[in-house]
């Protein structure tokens, strides 16, 4: 057969010398190796306390969108649950009454929006097919949790904060967002 | 009574309790345990004649390297109480009269023996048992069974071997 | 009646001794544990146990407060009387060799003067092997009695290990005591004080008398009574809570042990080199040679574990072959050379 690479090398198949049975000069060179790992520099990092940056393009934890005015941006148009490969994404749509325009930018908005963190892939495609930009991939990942019921997130988990009412968590979480 | 007295009787009480515990019990791995109960009493024997040598080589030969041997093979085999074969009474009589008969004429002849008589132990002052003077002894008075157990003990190997080497 | 008339003071200072030695050997077993977690990160180029604490230093209570929390099971089918008495051989075996190893020259307490040793018997080292071979025992006892088949393998294999072992150990400790010419430990170590440390007559002696400590202590390479991939975890499978830490810590205190019996066996116990102990004051000798003795222990630590996380396992073929084919000629070799060299040099 012939070689497809230069590279290969032909596995030796003789019988170790006595020098080599007793294995003394082999584990002295691997105990050199690994001595000299003391003076590498660490590529760990103490994680919670130092973090390492996310690549702009990261696609992490949903968060749902408000405009200006802290109004909610989602209409609840259902194109994210279409649009979603892991059929992750539940909503059910209500009637903005009057009175709450100053919560709801549409005049229909999600009474319920449930993403189900152990379904989602994570890809973004419910980004794109958003009309009303409302739902953005931010930077974090979901935290660990002892039951699977804690990581279905709802409404509560994934708006992000008024920006009237807590302008600082929205700037956080913004920022977080967008960096 | 001093205190190497006591010793001495403590240390006969554990080793006759375990010898009589290493017949009785039905598991064999309790009665290889009780005979290394055995083997530290007659150390402790040992190390009361002031013969420190003997005591730890007793210990390092039998307790460590028989008796794992023979813990080993019970192990490997699986004894238990339930495959324990089922001897006869008359068996069990006639093995007690020849041990009563032997037992008889082993202490008989001890009793007898010109050499015990009117000797006592020599305790904590004797010195033959210390390492220099075995030594000294094993290779000068006794040399010639000396070497003869040890070219015994080279055809044991040898033996072991042949047959390791068929098999 | 004189029931005990003897020197009651020597007894009260040798029991403060036996506590002060086992609790010292507990306390730096205890911290074994955690250098071991840190050097294995060093030379993997990682950080290692760094939150319980400063440092992580609070890392090995944390360990021990765990394991003593865990639920104590026994299995059914086990013997359980040998299940508990497995764990207790293994630590009581590996405590016992410190008895013999001086830890130090003598200290002045009280006007009293103090040999820092439990016991300075006449066979010494003789001691030291037979307690070890004794060390087998908790192994084979508590994987037989764990009823299982993994523990058994496991079981069989430390014992067949140890016993395989211990005849070069024993043949390299022969070319020691031919140059020693005695057996007290306290004797080598004043013999290496006034000459040349043992290592420089017995540098093949050393290298094979490591190589059967290691396997003797179940280190790595020679860690097979514990092959995690193959046996899941060795003898100690069925256990649990502080028993488990009994075993883990039995491994440990071996560890120090052996690496006491090397130091002073090899390389002059409590000697600080160039140094004249017998011009300074008793008690400042004492705490030079206690903490040479230490660092000593602490270096050969370090090497148990650098070894650990460099060599992979040896198969149990290769194991044997290496005891009783390569180590146990090389040990007969050693022992004859060194023999015909005493006799030509007329010692």
């Amino acid at each position: 057969m012939q070689a497809l690479t230069n590279r290969a090398k032909p596995v030796e198949r003789r019988p170790m010398t006595w020098l080599e049975s007793i294995y003394l000069w082999n584990i002295i060179k691997g105990m050199a190796i690994t001595f000299s790992h003391i003076f590498k520099k660490k590529p760990t990092i103490n994680y919670p306390e130092q973090k390492r940056p996310f690549s702009p393009v990261f696609r992490g934890l949903h968060v749902l969108n408000r405009d200006e005015e802290g109004r909610e941006r989602c209409t609840a148009c259902g194109l994210c649950a279409v649009a979603c490969p892991a059929e992750a994404i539940t909503m059910e749509a209500a009637e903005r009454l009057p009175g709450e325009e100053n919560l709801y930018r549409e005049e229909k908005y999600a009474a319920k929006y449930e993403i189900n963190m152990l379904r989602c892939i994570f890809c973004g495609l419910c980004e794109e097919a958003c009309p009303k930009d409302a739902i953005y991939l931010s930077e974090t990942f979901a935290p660990s949790n002892y039951t699977r019921k804690g990581f279905i997130y709802g409404k509560d988990d994934l708006l992000i904060p008024d920006p009237k009412q807590a302008p600082a968590d929205f700037a956080k979480a913004k920022g977080l967002a967008e960096a | 009574m001093g205190i190497t007295q006591i010793l001495f009787w403590v240390l006969s009480a554990v080793a006759l309790i375990s010898a009589i515990m290493v017949l009785l019990s039905k598991n064999p791995v309790h009665s290889v345990l009780w005979l290394i109960m055995v083997f530290f009493a007659i150390s402790g024997h040992y190390i009361l004649l002031n013969a420190q040598f003997l005591a730890i080589v007793n210990l390092i030969v039998y307790a460590g390297a028989i008796m794992v041997l023979f813990l080993f093979v019970i192990m490997l085999m699986n004894l238990n109480t339930t495959t324990e074969p089922q001897k006869n009474l008359w068996l069990k009589l006639t093995g007690a009269v020849a041990g009563g008969c032997f037992m008889m004429m082993f202490v008989s002849l001890v009793r007898q023996a010109g050499d015990m008589q009117a000797k006592t132990a020599q305790v904590t002052d004797g010195n033959i048992g210390l390492i220099k003077n075995l030594g000294k002894a094993l290779f000068s008075d006794y040399v010639v069974p000396f070497e003869i157990s040890s070219v015994l003990f080279l055809s044991a190997m040898v033996g072991a071997v042949v047959i390791g080497k068929k098999a | 009646m004189i029931l005990l008339s003897f020197d009651w003071m020597l007894a009260v200072e040798k029991l403060i001794l036996i506590a002060v030695i086992i609790l010292a050997s507990l306390g730096i077993a205890l911290y074994t544990t955690f250098a071991e977690r840190k050097v294995a990160a060093i030379l993997q180029d990682r950080r290692g146990p760094n939150r319980a604490g400063p440092f992580g230093l609070l890392q090995p209570l944390a360990d021990g407060l765990k394991l003593f929390f865990k639920e104590d099971l026994i299995p059914n089918n086990s013997n359980k009387f040998l299940f508990i008495l497995g764990p207790a051989l293994a630590m009581t075996a590996a405590l016992m060799t410190c008895a013999v190893v001086p830890f130090g020259d003598k200290a002045e307490v009280f006007g009293r003067t103090v040999t820092l040793q439990i016991a300075d018997v006449n066979i010494g080292i003789l001691y030291v092997f037979a307690v070890v071979s004794l060390g087998v025992y908790g192994i084979m006892i508590g994987g037989w009695a764990s009823n299982n088949k993994f523990s058994l393998i496991a079981a069989l294999r430390g014992a067949s290990q140890a016993i395989s072992y211990e005849l070069a150990m024993g043949l390299s400790l022969i070319a020691v005591l031919m140059i020693t010419g005695t057996l007290q430990l306290g004797e080598i170590v004043k013999q290496q004080m006034s000459g040349q440390w043992n290592i420089v007559y017995q540098p093949l002696g050393f290298l094979i008398f490591f190589i059967c400590a290691l396997a003797e202590c179940n280190r790595t390479p020679f860690d097979l009574p514990e092959a995690e991939n193959e046996l899941n975890f060795g003898y100690h499978q069925e256990y649990s809570s502080m028993k488990m830490g009994f075993y883990l810590f039995a491994e440990y205190v071996n560890m120090i042990i052996s690496s006491a019996v090397m130091a002073t066996l090899f390389f002059g116990g409590y000697d600080l080199p160039f140094l004249d102990e017998s011009t300074l004051p008793v008690n400042i000798a004492a705490i030079i040679g206690v903490a040479t003795l230490l660092t000593k222990i602490v270096i050969f630590l370090f090497v148990f574990m650098w070894i650990r996380w460099t060599i992979p396992r040896f198969r149990y073929d290769q194991l044997m072959n290496l005891g009783w084919k390569k180590m146990i000629p090389l040990a007969l070799a050693n022992m004859l050379l060194t023999g015909a060299v005493i006799l030509w040099l007329g010692k």
